[in-house]
């Protein structure tokens, strides 16, 4: 079975931090609202594995839990 | 010119049961003549199980409601006798489109499987339905067949005892009593024999109006199932064209939760509405408009003592993906045979609780489909929008958001699972055919493999031997002999075989699979009949 990938995996993490934001530039909330609602899908495409999904589901649950500014 | 739905079909008629000092006893009584009554009751006279059928009206549904009849249950049609009249009435489609705003994102074909006799879906009115389910009614009683439909016949009482149900009928000329051995109720979704019982009917209430308007139009729209979210005529919700035979097309508009009902039906109202959908210019006649609400709900137990609820009087799914007609089918289908068996004294009365394992199971696989189909289509949340959106504007460009749009997934037959029924299984033998699933239907010689299933118990051998008949304690076992080659196309020995040599299946007599092997062990054959009927 596969296993989420949670240790660091981007190459050139600053670029692709630099690319997102890039895309989002000049667009309104809603605009970006949606761009990343079919971000996530075009990237849960790829991965495919509704388990490596549901783990990635949890992961990102679990560090909103962990934000203590907003416990 | 008067309309078949406008029509007494069965109209009340003095039955002797009246000018009886005692109430008379019946085997089976079934409540409700809508489709799914009368296919019970069909099903029992086939057998020679006397049944009556009490309706409170006397005609077939009002409006088309139900029109959308997915493959199994014309299967199960074609066992009943009037699979033939539905396949040639209705209207066959494939094609759809969807709609998101002013723009078409995809179209699609549904591709039906080949060596198939019967089509993926038909569309027809449920009022046909029905007059073709009384049609083959009054064919079995002039035949000789023990079926008396009782129009203008209201149960307005029931006492369901253990040993037998006692009711009281309301008819023109005034209350008679009857009891029966057992009760079928299919008296649908607001089931008055559930409420007189006392019984729940709990599940979820989606906040959502719907307006169903059918008009008559002779319109250049080809057979296509086009869906429209968020359409520039119906901003904000939903809207589906559906066409049905005679010309009538099926309109649906999503109208949202705060709305006047009685002002939405009238037609100085739909017709506007209407119109901003198909165009200033186009020419139509109402047929029929309703404003309904829907649930995704069901009974806790299916089977209560000797009364045993089948259709919309036992689960309530939302019309996207056709599940209620043709799992109200599937339910009689599953129930009478055990029924026949537990009357004829051959098998224990608990077989009947299998009916409600293996009917909730699809009820909850139903209800779970039509919630997730109304989540998509209409958005309980502004996050929730936000995705159904961003699927949507994504299936315009690629291919791989299309299978994420849900419009309604449409009526596939539940494998029985875990059924307690189910017998023994074989790894190198197909998924798709394994002990609980509905037989898939193939080529076969001249005909299809369907019409040689059914009603019986019966042992399929493809490529195998095995005795031509096997008596199990009263229950009669008949080989069907079948070969691979008896179907050059291959799809026999794909569906039943996969990368086994040889099978044998024990077909149960609503045409799912019991058990398979690979030989023929009479040891074990006679363990998985006896499982199959409740016997262990």
């Amino acid at each position: 079975m596969s296993e989420l990938t949670l240790k660091a995996n981007i190459d050139r993490p600053d670029d692709f931090y630099a690319d997102l934001l890039a895309a989002h530039e000049g667009l309104s909330k809603a605009e970006s609202d949606a761009l990343n609602a079919r971000l996530i899908f075009v990237l849960a495409n790829q991965i495919g594995d509704r388990e490596v999904l549901r783990q990635a589901l949890a992961a990102a649950k679990q560090a909103m839990h962990r934000d203590p500014a907003r416990s | 010119m008067t309309k078949i739905f406008e029509t007494p079909l069965y109209p009340y008629e003095r039955t002797k049961d009246q000018d009886a000092a005692e109430p008379v006893r019946h085997p089976v009584v079934v409540i409700g003549a809508g489709p799914i009554g009368l296919a019970a009751a069909i099903d029992l006279a086939r057998h020679d199980v006397p049944v009556v059928i009490l309706d409170e009206n006397d005609k077939v549904s009002w409006g088309s409601r139900a029109i959308c009849f997915a493959k199994r249950p014309l299967e199960i049609l074609d066992r009943l006798g009037c699979g033939q009249e539905m396949v040639d009435m209705g209207v066959q489609w494939n094609l759809g489109k969807v709609f998101f705003g002013d723009r078409k994102v995809y179209d699609f074909n549904l591709l039906p499987e080949e060596g198939h006799h019967r089509p993926a879906f038909i569309n027809l009115q449920q009022y046909y339905f029905e007059e073709y389910l009384v049609n083959r009614a009054r064919v079995l009683e002039a035949e000789g067949k023990p079926i008396n439909l009782r129009g203008g016949s209201k149960v307005t009482a029931v006492d369901a005892k253990d040993d037998g149900v006692l009711m009281t009928v309301e008819t023109p000329d005034g209350p008679y009593r009857i009891i029966a051995d057992w009760v079928i109720a299919c008296d649908g979704a607001g089931s008055p024999v559930r409420s007189m019982m006392g019984l729940d009917f709990v599940g979820r209430v989606f906040e959502d109006n719907f307006l169903i308007a059918d008009v008559v139009m002779e319109a250049g729209f080809p057979t296509e199932r086009w869906f429209w979210f968020d359409p520039p005529f119906n901003k904000g919700q939903s809207a589906l064209l559906h066409k049905q035979p005679d010309n009538v097309w099926r309109i649906d508009l999503q109208l949202g939760w705060d709305i006047d009902k009685e002002k939405e039906k009238k037609p100085e109202n739909v017709i506007p509405r209407l119109k901003a959908m198909l165009g200033e210019d186009a020419k139509f006649e109402l047929e029929w408009v309703s404003i309904y609400t829907f649930q995704c709900r069901r009974m806790e137990k299916f089977r209560h003592g000797r009364v045993i609820f089948a259709g919309d009087a036992a689960h309530q799914v939302s019309p996207f993906g056709a599940r209620g007609a043709n799992s109200g089918l599937q339910d009689t289908d599953n129930l009478i045979w055990k029924l026949k068996l537990v009357m004829e004294g051959k098998v224990p009365e608990t077989l009947l609780d299998s009916y409600d394992a293996e009917r909730v199971h699809a009820a909850d696989e139903n209800i779970l489909n039509s919630s997730r189909s109304t989540d998509f289509i209409t958005p309980k949340s502004d996050q929730s929008r936000i995705f159904r959106d961003a699927v949507l504007d994504l299936a315009e460009h690629f291919e791989f958001a299309r299978p994420i749009v849900n419009s309604g997934r449409l009526s596939v037959p539940a494998t029985y699972d875990g059924s307690p029924l189910n017998g023994p299984d074989v790894d190198e033998m197909p998924r798709r055919t394994r002990p609980g699933a509905p037989a898939v239907d193939a080529p076969v010689g001249n005909g299809w493999l369907l019409s040689r299933l059914g009603d019986r118990f019966q042992l399929m051998t493809i490529d195998a031997e095995a005795p031509d008949r096997i008596d199990v304690s009263g229950i009669e076992v008949e080989r069907l002999e079948l070969s691979a080659k008896d179907d050059p196309s291959g799809a026999l020995a794909e569906r039943y075989l996969g990368d086994a040599q040889a099978g044998i299946y024990l077909m149960r007599p609503d045409q799912h699979v019991a058990a398979r092997w690979t030989k023929f062990n009479e040891a074990e054959l006679r363990s998985a009949v006896n499982t199959a009927t409740g016997r262990i």
